[in-house]
Order: structure tokens, then sequence, then C-alpha cells
């Protein structure tokens, strides 16, 4: 076992807390090698503490640092790729968070970076989705290079919180890191339901439902079962709702148990968003929309008539 | 700035429906509708709509591939790019050798501003652009969706999974671009025929000096395991039902 890969995954955290997605790679990352550890770029000791107890990490290693207050790429890279010298392997969750550093730690490496890992076939031969989830490329990474890729959060169950992992703190790296990068703000849509990538139930919305008014239908009915709710593109496009709640290729992929679709065609793209989750209801007026060819339980009716009728039954 | 630079890629148009080959060694693309890459389409109409409003002089396309790259550099000029690069390379190309080959043109051309699509749709890859800004030393804004150009620095909303974040990146700064940054225009007949008359540049990829040779394996590609085909219902009496013996919901 001392030949076992060494892995570094990388935390994603958001207002102090680690994501889900972060979870998520750990376990991908189990799956290649029992050898792996955490690295944290944060400002804030309670990170690490919920570190410490994720499954399946050997140590947990952690700067704390203002500069982190923000997670610029640029500047994190070069820690990151300091940090992993020596590691075999170093994964990032496949969020807008990983998406947008992996890139640059793969350069500073000099390898090519694999995005999304959905399956570990062995702990060189990964696959991943390619055309929208259309196709499924196979990949292997040669023997003595460094892997470097971003892991598909819909595609692995988060790991536990029961470990008690050993911690070490660092010292910030010294290293020169650029100032043309500056963090203006944010803004979120707050809300009080369960976040989209995390929920057991997700509730959509398309065009179809026809304006942001309407959209207080479906939270009623999310409210009910405790769901998050998110939108196609074209809601997001007609300005029904926040970017932040677009399933789809280019949003949020999900996996949640229980998957509704109302007034959504079902354009591949959008597909390309849902296709992991488990059951996938489908409501539109039209008999024809591509939604019902990959949903597992369609209902032609309208959305109007039937969310009414389902939340009479739910209460 | 004097110039802006737009990396464009070749793809099987987002319209069609891809077959993969029997070999299982890709998806084909003989035979089939092609177009520029639609997110890098987004980021040509942005360059020219910087150049438009009389913050940049030149906008430049630069694409990798085989001489059929032509085509879509043609339609990149007629949207109105001043000149094309065509960079003749006929094998599989991964990311981070785009990337080595697209900074040997910022080299050369200086741009005040790199444009890319945010990932191309047929590897989705999503990381061409960080690469570059990587390699180039540059600030980067992934994910656009806004964008205002000041004098010596951009101001650009990001569209990231919290929502949406507002960076401020000097120049010259890489930037990739998202759906809702803007809908590209449609080109017209007489901009096809000046488009022909347009300097259209095209080199070797082995004249860069750099290795080409893909690093990762492809073994095979594959069609995604099919969902079970579903069923119909009618009404919410049967769904209510159907949900509860699957354990979905209570009650």
């Amino acid at each position: 076992m001392s030949n076992a890969m060494k892995i570094m995954v990388m935390a994603e955290h958001e207002d102090g807390f680690i994501t889900s997605a972060t979870r998520k790679t750990v376990n991908c990352a189990s799956q290649i090698s029992s050898e792996v550890d955490l690295l944290i770029l944060g400002n804030n000791t309670d990170l690490e503490k919920q570190a410490i107890q994720i499954d399946s990490i050997s140590n947990v290693l952690v700067v704390q640092d203002e500069t982190f207050n923000q997670q610029l790429s640029a500047i994190m890279a070069p820690i990151v790729s300091d940090l992993s010298n020596g590691y075999d392997c170093l994964l990032l969750p496949s969020t807008t968070f990983g998406r947008d550093l992996t890139p640059r730690i793969a350069v500073l490496k000099d390898v090519c970076q694999i995005t999304d890992i959905m399956e570990v076939l062995s702990p060189r031969v990964f696959k991943r989705p390619i055309y929208a989830g259309n196709a499924i490329e196979t990949i292997e990474v040669p023997d003595g290079q460094m892997i470097v890729a971003t892991v598909r959060p819909a595609s692995f169950k988060e790991v536990g919180v029961s470990n008690q992992a050993s911690l070490s703190v660092l010292e910030m790296p010294n290293i020169d890191l650029p100032n043309h990068t500056r963090f203006l703000g944010i803004s979120s849509e707050k809300t009080e339901r369960p976040d989209l990538q995390v929920a057991s139930i997700v509730i959509s919305g398309g065009r179809g439902v026809g304006s942001a008014e309407n959209f207080e239908i479906l939270y009623q009915l999310a409210d009910k079962l405790g769901a998050s709710v998110g939108a196609s593109r074209a809601a997001v496009d007609a300005g029904y709702v926040a970017n932040d709640m677009q399933v789809g290729q280019t949003g949020k992929i999900i996996s949640p148990d229980l998957y509704f679709a109302f007034g959504i065609s079902g354009a591949i793209q959008h597909i390309a968003g849902i296709k992991d989750s488990g059951t996938i209801v489908a409501v539109n007026k039209d008999p024809d929309a591509p939604i019902f060819e990959i949903a597992d339980i369609g209902i032609v009716a309208d959305l109007f008539e039937f969310i009414p009728e389902f939340l009479a039954k739910l209460d | 700035m004097e110039k802006i630079l737009v990396c464009i890629k070749r793809v099987v148009d987002y319209n069609i429906k891809i077959r993969i080959k029997p070999d299982e060694s890709g998806v084909i693309t003989e035979g089939v509708k092609m177009s520029i890459n639609p997110f890098d389409e987004i980021a040509l109409e942005a360059a020219l709509r910087i150049k438009e409003s009389g913050n940049a002089k030149e906008v430049i396309i630069v694409s990798i591939g085989p001489d059929d790259c032509q085509q879509q550099l043609r339609t990149g000029l007629a949207m109105g790019a001043d000149r094309a690069i065509l960079i003749q390379h006929d094998h599989i190309i991964e990311p981070l050798k785009v990337a080595k080959l697209l900074h040997k043109i910022v080299e050369q051309e200086s741009p005040g501003l790199i444009l890319l699509g945010k990932q191309a749709i047929d590897d989705d890859c999503n990381q061409t652009g960080q690469m570059l800004a990587e390699l180039c030393s540059y600030p980067q804004a992934t994910f656009a969706s806004e964008l205002t150009v000041n004098e010596n620095s951009l101001e650009v909303i990001r569209e990231v999974d919290q929502g949406l974040e507002r960076l401020e990146i000097d120049l010259p700064a890489i930037v990739t671009t998202d759906l809702r940054l803007n809908e590209p225009r449609y080109v017209k007949l007489p901009d096809i025929m000046k488009a022909k008359k347009k300097p259209m540049d095209i080199m070797d990829s082995n004249d860069f000096g750099i290795s080409l040779e893909p690093s990762l394996k492809v073994i095979s590609v594959t069609p995604p395991p099919p969902r079970e085909s579903g069923i119909m219902l009618d009404g919410v009496d049967q769904l209510f039902i159907a949900l509860k013996d699957k354990g979905l919901i209570n009650e």
C-alpha cells in the first residue's frame, strides 16, 4: 500500500461552510486511493473543524490568511500548485469555483486537465461526459503523469462526517501574488430553501410558467415538499428568476431523488443537467414536448390546474 | 485599446443530434453541419460591440484546426472581425496545447483583451481561457454575463453558482463569455462578400516549437446509458400513488 497514490482535494467553501460538492469530490478521491488529504485556503478556523470530520480524509492542510477572504483563482493557483508538490493527483469540484481555478493550476503543473470526472474505472482511468452528456469519453492518464481534474458533483454521493483526521496548519507560501484582480461584490438571491445541488427534491419551471409572479405557485409547492426551486434557461433569460437557479448544461447539474419539470419543453441542454435525477416527473400542456421522452413519469396537463390540485392533495 | 483577440473553435452545430462512430473512437463529424462554437460567437459579438463603441480599433479572430476552419473564420469576418489567423492542425489537440499556441499569438499581437467562449460544446472542457490567462500571467473573468470597458481595466459580472459576482480586472485580460452576455448578430449577404477580401493568415501548428501530441489517452467514446422508458399518467391522483409506491413522498 506504500505505493498508493497521494491525492489532494482542494476544498470549496461558502459563507464559512465546506460545500457538499467538496464532500462529493472526496468520495471520488477515495475511489482512486486511500491516501486523501484536504487543502483549505481560508480565513476562518471553523472551516478546519468541519474539515477534520470529513470521512476518507487522512490529513487536513490549512492555510489561514486574509488573502483568502476572496477566492480569486489567479491568486490561489500558484499557492495550490506549490502546496500540491509531491501529490500524484489533485481534485477540485466541478463547480464554477473549481472550473475557474483548476486550469490555471494545470498550467503551473504543465499537465493536461480532465474536466468532470463522472466515474472512476481504475486509479488512472475515468469517464467524463462530452457533448452535453450525449456521449461519454473514457480517458486514461499515463503512468507517472500527475492527474489534475475536476469532479462532477452530480455523479458522486457525499462522504459522511464522522472522521477525526489530523490537522496541519501551514504557513502562507512565500510567492509573489498578482494584484490585477479585485473582487467588487456578489449578489445572491437569499432563500430559506435547500440548495439546488443538495436538495433531494427539486421543482423546476420553464417558459411555460409565464412570469416571475407565476413562479410563486412553484415556491408554494417546493415549501410543502421541502424542495429546492430551479428553472430552465428560457425562464432565466425571460427574467422570471435569477441565474443561480438555472439547471442545465450551462447552469447547475443536479441529481435529486425526485425532479419536477413544470412547463419545460426539454432542450438537450436542460436534460444534460437533470439526467442523473432519480425520478423525473414532467408536467406540460404540449403532449409532444421532448421532455416526455426522458421523463420517468409524464403528465399532459396545465400546470396552473395541476399544482393547486397537487397542493390540496398534500394538505 | 488597440486590438481584441477572439478565439474561435469549429464544432458540430448545436442543433445536430450527434452520432458516435461504431468503433467508439469518437463522434462523427464528416458530412455534419459545423459552426462556430456558440459561446465563441458570443465572445466575438462582445468584441465587435467594444470596437463599435470606440473602445478598440481592431478585432482579430484566431482558430486552430484543419483547413475547413476557414469557413468559420470567414463567418467571423462576415460578422465584422477585421482579420483572421488559422493555425492549421489536423489532429486532436488538448486544451493545454491550444492555450500554448494561443499564447504565441498573444505574444505576437499583444492584444489588450482576449475573449473566448467559456467552453466548447463538443468536449465541454472549460479550460482554454483560464489556461491562456495563466500562461500570459493575465487576470481572468470567466462566465461573463456583463462587460464594462474602462480605460485600463474591465468591470465584469460573472455568473457563478452563488449568483452574480462583480470583478474588476486590469488590462490586458482574458474574459470567457457566458450565454446571457449578448445575442450575436446575423450575418448579411453583403458582409459575406466583403469578408472574402479580408486578410487571413494561415500558419502551420508545427512551426511553433510546441509538442502537440495528446498526453491523455482516449480509450473510447460511447453513448450514455439509456434511461428506462417512462410512463404517462393522468392527473394528480395517479401521480400521488406512483410517487408513494416509489417512497418518494410520504402520507
